[in-house]
């Protein structure tokens, strides 16, 4: 044993305990019963509808917001790297993507709370302004697409943090070949850019689905338990057993990190995919 | 071209009123506890609350001790990964960047149930021993972006020969390590600080299902019996962000590692 495997332990066991392990133990409590034997109850369980709506609910809130983040945000990475603006814009827009995300959670939901709730200021500036009243009109920021509004506060700016590095990577020869040939803005898009980037588009939306997908605190703060997204309702179960049923609570976190675990495996792939195409 | 500069203006401008109406209406809000007037009372209430000061400095502690912790934690593994065990790195990085896959929520309910009060290692049976457990909770939160950073610091100054002059001279490996190679990493390490800071302060499910007194339940709290204070207290917290940010910008690091996506 040498002073570098002793220096590298207090991180291996660190990562045991507070890693492996409670995952592991999820994991194998999802396939046991009350008393511990072996049994497939639990996932059989799991497609009960309360549980298989909650989990369709997040799915959609997380598609929706990483798709919308997704097109957002490369509309606006490419505005402020391509879009032929003054140079003072690109570090500024840098700049608050990086800050933004940041700013989530609890905070998150009461500014867009005080902003498009019932008594927020852009609610008020309608209806005094226009005599538009929001609310009798389908709009509730504590509804299901009230939350997506919210979660692309932080989705935007990931993807437009993620994708200006790729966006660089478009070499400036290729439009100029495009344009030589005859192609406009449109051919350069259809056929060079958006092929070239896709792996890193699709990539990209898929780790911002698992971003979403695992967020509890935006969305308790915006509506309590008014809303069944499955992380939610794990909420609840840890906190006092809503379920009445221990491994069934393993079992929807099993459930979590299967869907967790297969988009991060699909991020990999598309981002090997992007690394050699622009080597 | 002329047309495309237009769009990209539209794009911004349209952006711009997304993520700004929502932090002007949030400071205009908390402006307006005192019917008719404008005023910073929102504010008063909220400092003078016994409650906040006292989870302000419970989340500002455990950030501080997760910092502390942290930073002890990495920097040697990735000096001995980065000098004798590059075979190791892989598996090393591998378990850094699980943090990222595994929702927090999914971590935290494995520690309830196998650090309980029945458990070999009961850390949820005294609140000092809980707030440890908190603590880790927060490392393993801070681990993917505070081991990049930190490996990406060691990669940029010649770690073999800062070690190999340090031995020469005599000097064992404690403080090779804390005499050379820490200060060596100051930026890394205090990017890492101040991104770690602004993902702890607020943080809300950890803290809330481990029951502990810290700032993001605080958050929850006000804001389910309040008006006008949860808006205060988003200003609060988004400067205190900006801080963070902001320091990080200066060092001229902020883009590596830039986020924390767990404590959405």
């Amino acid at each position: 044993m040498s002073w570098a495997w002793v220096g590298v332990a207090p991180f291996f066991v660190f990562a045991v305990l507070f890693l492996i392990l409670p995952t592991a133990h999820l994991v194998v409590g999802s396939f046991q019963d009350a008393d511990g034997r072996f049994t497939f109850a639990n996932i059989v369980h799991l497609f009960t509808p309360q549980i298989v709506s909650s989990f369709w609910i997040t799915i959609q809130v997380s598609a929706y917001s990483a798709i919308g983040g997704a097109i957002i945000g490369l509309l606006l990475a490419y505005a402020g790297v391509m879009g032929g603006l003054p140079k003072w814009v690109r570090p500024v827009l840098m700049t608050f993507c990086g800050v933004a995300p940041n700013f989530a959670g609890i905070p998150l939901a009461f500014a867009f709370l005080a902003t498009l709730g019932r008594t927020g200021l852009v609610t008020a500036f309608l209806f005094n302004t226009f005599g538009f009243k929001l609310y009798d009109h389908g709009f509730n920021i504590t509804s299901f697409w009230g939350l997506v509004l919210a979660y692309l506060y932080f989705q935007i700016p990931l993807m437009v943090l993620i994708l200006v590095p790729a966006l660089d990577g478009l070499k400036r020869e290729w439009r100029e070949a495009s344009d030589i040939l005859g192609g406009g803005a449109w051919h350069f898009w259809r056929y060079v850019a958006i092929p070239i980037l896709w792996p890193s588009l699709a990539g990209t939306t898929v780790l911002l689905f698992a971003n979403a997908f695992g967020a509890v605190a935006t969305a308790y703060g915006l509506m309590g338990s008014g809303i069944n997204l499955v992380t939610i309702m794990l909420f609840a179960q840890i906190r006092g057993d809503v379920l009445h049923d221990q491994n069934l609570g393993y079992a929807i976190a099993l459930g979590m990190v299967v869907i967790t675990v297969l988009s991060n495996l699909i991020y990999i792939v598309l981002r090997a995919r992007t690394k050699r195409d622009l080597r | 071209m002329k047309r495309g500069r237009l769009v990209s203006w539209i794009i911004m401008a349209l952006s711009a009123i997304y993520f700004f109406v929502p932090l002007a209406c949030t400071f205009e809000f908390s402006l307006r506890l005192k019917r008719g007037t404008y005023s910073f009372a929102a504010y008063e209430n909220v400092f003078n609350d016994y409650r906040f000061q006292e989870s302000f400095l419970y989340s500002t502690t455990l950030s501080v001790a997760t910092i502390i912790f942290g930073t002890l934690l990495v920097v040697p593994t990735a000096y001995w990964v980065q000098l004798k065990l590059p075979r190791i790195r892989p598996l090393v990085e591998f378990l850094t960047l699980m943090p990222l896959v595994i929702p927090a929520i999914i971590l935290v309910f494995g520690y309830i149930r196998i650090y309980n009060s029945s458990s070999l290692l009961p850390m949820t049976s005294a609140s000092w021993s809980t707030d440890t457990l908190l603590a880790c909770s927060y490392i393993t939160l801070a681990l993917p972006y505070m081991y990049r950073a930190i490996d990406t610091g060691l990669q940029s100054i010649d770690v073999k020969t800062l070690t190999e002059a340090a031995e020469s001279l005599g000097a064992r490996w404690p403080s090779i390590l804390f005499g050379v190679i820490l200060p060596n990493l100051r930026v890394a390490i205090v990017s890492s600080a101040f991104l770690t800071f602004a993902t702890v302060i607020g943080e809300f499910t950890i803290a809330s299902l481990l029951d502990r007194p810290a700032f993001g339940p605080y958050l929850q709290l006000i804001g389910a019996n309040r008006a006008y204070e949860p808006s205060a207290l988003a200003v609060i917290t988004f400067l205190v962000t900006w801080g963070c940010m902001g320091v990080i910008q200066l060092l001229g690091r902020g883009r590596k590692g830039g986020v924390a996506p767990t404590a959405y």
